[in-house]
């Protein structure tokens, strides 16, 4: 398209939308593409998180195929996977690279940039009464630098030698070798590319996030009054900016590992018939700094997740959130002591024994603050009024996977249970829902709550229910029966486990998760269709859909550039006010003063007001 | 042709659930139900969790019961007995914990489904309720750690002075292992003597290494603990034995080990499993690259008397190679061809 069509296309637009507002306008490559604004931002990161999901889902489903059924002639994938299908079956070094690029791609670029990059940016300034962010520049530069990363990452999948196909954790000396699998040749060099700009596209992120919550609060709008959603939002730009340089070190000594002969991660290696130069080095030493991040990045997943229910439960339960201050509690507590488990992922590594013991009692603790949120969720429901959007049926079944899936963390945390489980699909049972299913719930949950907001249109309810209740049932009919698997003693990453004897049962039971898996996968094309096609054909909606007290449901149904047209409006009271007694709706927003409530506030909220107005 | 026919289908099925979609929200914006606040899809949904859950609970229940002895085998170790104990007491701990809330989590949506009438009960806070909950999970995870604590220093305490020695060492895609031979000593090794044959890189120009074998099997007594000496020589590894709930990784450049006490012969416990096939085998089970899952090696547990006679059996490396001679310094060389023929390998400790 050349510039004058564009341009002409922009003119199109702009004159169709701007009916009020008269700011000085913006070409289309400005508003659409390099756009500064926080929710076109918003908007790329959901688009691009969602596509990345969509072919993770796919290369899950590829290696469900051959773990449900090793005997299915996979001839008929040839045109797509060429090579890498060789008579009728896949090749078991690509099938590693399919659990690790699945792996890569949901942990970091679904569950990480879809999920925090779409609702931090989205929420934060709407919900904190802030026209843009802090810096609207390192936004952009945010989104397009996870769109790099991204293609490098989508190029590492067509390469002749296959992508990265030593595990998401990437342990050296297998990530370190060509020689030891095909994966650690160009496939790793562009996953380390790419996750070193993932890495700059984060902290660019998370900086203006935290920025943006400390000094662009509109007038009223305490720390104790934000809602919990910005809360959480809030500590987990705090925990990427604290762990992710880590991983970042980490990645530049492997880089230095594989290029440069350093040996920082290898020692005494014989492979491929030679015996190499490197001495010294410790691969345990890229675990501790891997696990130094990857720890605190289960929480930078989750905590957004947990602070989108909690404003989805409040809401539809038209309840205010149960102990709004524990909660913020707990999301602290989680946070700091996220820093101090990781080592609970290496308590058979050959690492001290006694360390082992620290690392048990120090993540068992974070136990405790993740119960107080299950609990607060649940008294939240208590004697509620509750509506089911599709969005709080998500939320409802976030609370059940988070429980579900912790549970079995207790185990895990327990170093000498942890001995038999290790590696086995016991852990991927419990982080797939803990921490994977919980947070894709987070992310839907979040979709479905403020997709009016970000298009101005309402998804099709039904077409909502019918996903949640399939996902929800395919979930649980995936992950739960691999407890049984883990408790067998079923390896991870294994091609196959019909050469073991003891690993010779529940080929049923895989059976039976591959087909649950794959009539999952398909469900969500229930969801992208709605998406989609609610985009443009959808609904209009109203101001404020889900009667909410939060301030982005003050602005126009369709918001401009700056959020509010006129001015920002102050803040004076907590987001959770529904169901005040006296009140005659049950909700009361933020933005409504206290003076104009004599019938529902408190006795301290009557001082406060008469303090005020005199 | 056939391909036609399916896609055809799937066309025609995509339109047919498209035009149920659109009838659907027609009808729903002529009777403008989406202008209420709840309607009857509030009620399906609000009843739906407690039927999701009582019928998960009931398939849970079933299929435990059915599949119970496919998972967990019998633990064949000391401590595996504890740590299965262990397993399961935590077990039952959570479960309790899982059906509680889950149960208030699936049955509130129903009990407190939209009604207009009703309103929520504002309750924004209970310092009592929450100290509670607070506390009571706080005093049980507690004992817990202290269960496995005490559990977790007892396994990985130093293995007694006694006990069995022997080395495995993971490559890709197998495992080598090897006896210390009759003086109960492994020789040194260097990872650049390594090669076809000698896959471990013993150094022969350390005098206990002579009566080192290797053998295809791993052999240990019933009863006695024994002790793993764990090396990688190429990428990390992991060796994993199932029924003896062991578990250690294995790191080049850096030995690891673990030690436990076998309680059931291999024989015993084809009678146990009642299946006469009955083998002991490890596995790897941190990923290593192609061959990771297959790198399957075969353990024995025998009799103290036969596992006695199977070493003393075995021949030395040296023996079976006696090319590797011509490496050993020349002051040792008498020495080297006796220790590695003494054709009795009787472990010196038994």
């Amino acid at each position: 398209m050349s510039a004058a069509t564009l341009s002409h296309v922009a003119d199109a637009h702009t004159d169709h939308h701007d009916e009020h507002e008269h700011h000085e306008e913006l070409s289309f490559v400005r508003k659409y593409i390099f756009s500064e604004d926080h929710k076109v931002i918003a908007k790329q990161f959901l688009i691009s998180g969602l596509l990345w999901a969509v072919l993770g889902g796919t290369l899950s489903i590829l290696f469900r195929l051959q773990l449900g059924f090793p005997g299915a002639n996979l001839e008929w994938l040839k045109p797509v996977l060429g090579e890498w299908i060789q008579n009728g079956k896949l090749d078991p070094e690509f099938y590693l690279a399919l659990v690790t690029m699945h792996g890569t791609i949901m942990v970091f670029f679904v569950l990480t940039a879809g999920l925090s990059g779409t609702f931090s940016n989205f929420l934060i300034p709407l919900q904190i009464g802030a026209r843009d962010m802090a810096s609207g520049f390192l936004n952009m530069l945010s989104y397009w630098f996870f769109f790099v990363s991204s293609v490098l990452m989508f190029i590492s999948l067509f390469i002749e030698t296959g992508p990265a196909a030593g595990g998401w954790v990437i342990y050296p000396p297998l990530s370190a070798l060509p020689q030891a699998i095909q994966g650690s040749g160009l496939g790793m060099t562009l996953w380390l590319c790419s996750m070193a700009i993932f890495i700059v596209s984060s902290l660019l992120g998370s900086i203006n996030y935290i920025t943006t919550v400390i000094n662009l609060r509109t007038r009223g709008m305490s720390f104790t009054r934000l809602p919990l959603t910005i809360w959480a939002f809030f500590i987990t730009a705090i925990i990427g900016v604290l762990s992710f340089p880590v991983l970042f070190s980490a990645a530049l000594l492997l880089i230095f590992d594989r290029s440069f002969g350093t040996s920082f991660y290898l020692s005494e290696i014989y492979i491929g018939g030679e015996a190499l130069h490197n001495i010294g080095g410790s691969p345990i030493l890229f675990q501790h700094l891997f696990w130094f991040l990857g720890h605190p990045e289960v929480y930078i997943v989750l905590l957004p997740a947990l602070g989108i229910t909690s404003e989805i439960i409040a809401t539809n339960s038209r309840k205010p959130i149960f102990g709004y201050r524990a909660m913020i509690g707990s999301i602290l507590g989680i946070a700091f002591l996220s820093f101090i488990v990781w080592a609970h992922h290496m308590f058979v590594t050959g690492m001290n024994p006694f360390l082992g013991s620290i690392f048990m009692f120090l993540t068992l603790i974070i136990a405790v603050p993740s119960a107080v949120k299950a609990f607060n969720y649940i008294t939240t429901l208590w004697r509620g009024n509750i509506v089911f959007t599709p969005a709080m049926l998500f939320s409802i079944g976030l609370v059940s996977l988070f429980i579900s899936g912790g549970l079995t963390g207790i185990i895990l945390g327990n170093s000498a249970l942890d001995i038999q489980l290790h590696d086995t699909y016991y852990v991927v049972a419990h982080f797939h829902l803990v921490m994977g299913s919980a947070s894709f719930f987070g992310f839907m949950a979040g979709v479905y709550h403020w997709f009016p907001k970000m298009f101005g249109r309402m998804l099709d309810e039904k077409l909502g229910y019918i996903h949640f209740w399939l996902t929800f049932v395919g979930v649980y009919m995936v992950f739960f029966p691999m407890h049984y698997i883990g408790i067998a003693g079923f390896p991870r990453r294994y091609y196959s486990f019909t050469s073991y004897d003891a690993f010779s049962t529940f080929g049923d039971l895989n059976m039976f998760i591959s087909a649950a898996a794959i009539i999952t996968f398909a469900a969500q094309f229930i969801f992208g269709f709605n998406f989609f096609y609610s985009i443009f054909k959808g609904r209009k909606a109203t101001q404020n859909p889900w009667r909410s007290n939060t301030l982005e449901w003050t602005t126009p149904v369709e918001v401009g550039h700056g959020n509010w047209p006129g001015a920002i409006p102050d803040v004076h009271r907590w987001p959770y006010d529904y169901s005040k007694p006296g009140a005659a709706e049950d909700f009361i927003p933020q933005n409504v003063p206290l003076s104009a409530t004599p019938e529902s506030n408190l006795p301290h909220e009557q001082d406060e007001a008469k303090a005020v107005a005199h | 042709m056939n391909s036609l026919f399916i896609i055809l289908t799937a066309v025609l099925v995509l339109a047919i659930l498209f035009l149920l979609f659109r009838v659907q929200s027609l009808v729903s914006i002529m009777t403008g139900s989406h202008e209420k606040r709840a309607g009857l899809s509030n009620k399906i949904n609000a009843a739906l969790f407690p039927i999701f859950f009582v019928v998960g609970l009931v398939l849970i229940y079933i299929y435990s019961g059915k599949a119970s002895e496919f998972y967990l085998p019998k633990p064949a170790s000391e401590h595996g007995i504890v740590t299965d104990k262990l397993f399961w007491f935590i077990t039952g701990v959570i479960m309790v914990a899982f059906v509680l809330t889950n149960t208030l989590l699936f049955y509130f949506p129903y009990k407190y489904q939209f009604k207009e009438e009703r309103k929520a009960h504002f309750y924004p806070d209970n310092h009592k309720l929450e100290i509670i909950w607070t506390i009571i999970p706080a005093i049980v995870l507690t004992a817990l750690v202290f269960m496995g604590w005490r559990a977790w220093t007892d396994i990985t305490a130093p293995a007694p002075k006694d006990a069995v020695v022997l080395e495995i060492t993971g490559k890709q895609f197998n495992w080598i292992v090897r006896y210390p031979g009759k003086d109960g000593k492994l020789g040194s090794y260097n990872y650049k003597l390594i090669d076809a044959t000698n896959e471990v890189g013993i150094d022969f120009a350390d005098k206990a290494s002579f009566d080192d074998f290797l053998p295809r099997e791993i052999h240990i007594p019933k009863g006695k603990p024994v002790l793993f000496k764990i090396r990688a020589r190429d990428v990390l590894h992991s060796v994993f034995l199932p029924h003896f709930r062991q578990k250690m990784d294995a790191v080049p450049g850096m030995p690891t080990s673990f030690w436990f006490t076998p309680i059931y012969t291999t024989d015993e416990m084809r009678g146990i499993t009642n299946n006469p096939q009955f083998k002991y085998e490890l596995a790897c089970t941190e990923i290593c690259g192609r061959g990771h899952f297959g790198m399957k090696f075969i353990l024995v547990v025998d009799e103290p008397e036969d596992f006695e006679k199977w070493y003393s059996e075995q021949e030395a490396f040296l023996k079976k190679n006696p090319d590797y001679l011509a490496k050993v310094p020349s002051t040792l060389k008498d020495l080297a061809f006796e220790a590695s023929n003494n054709s009795s390998n009787k472990l010196s400790s038994f």
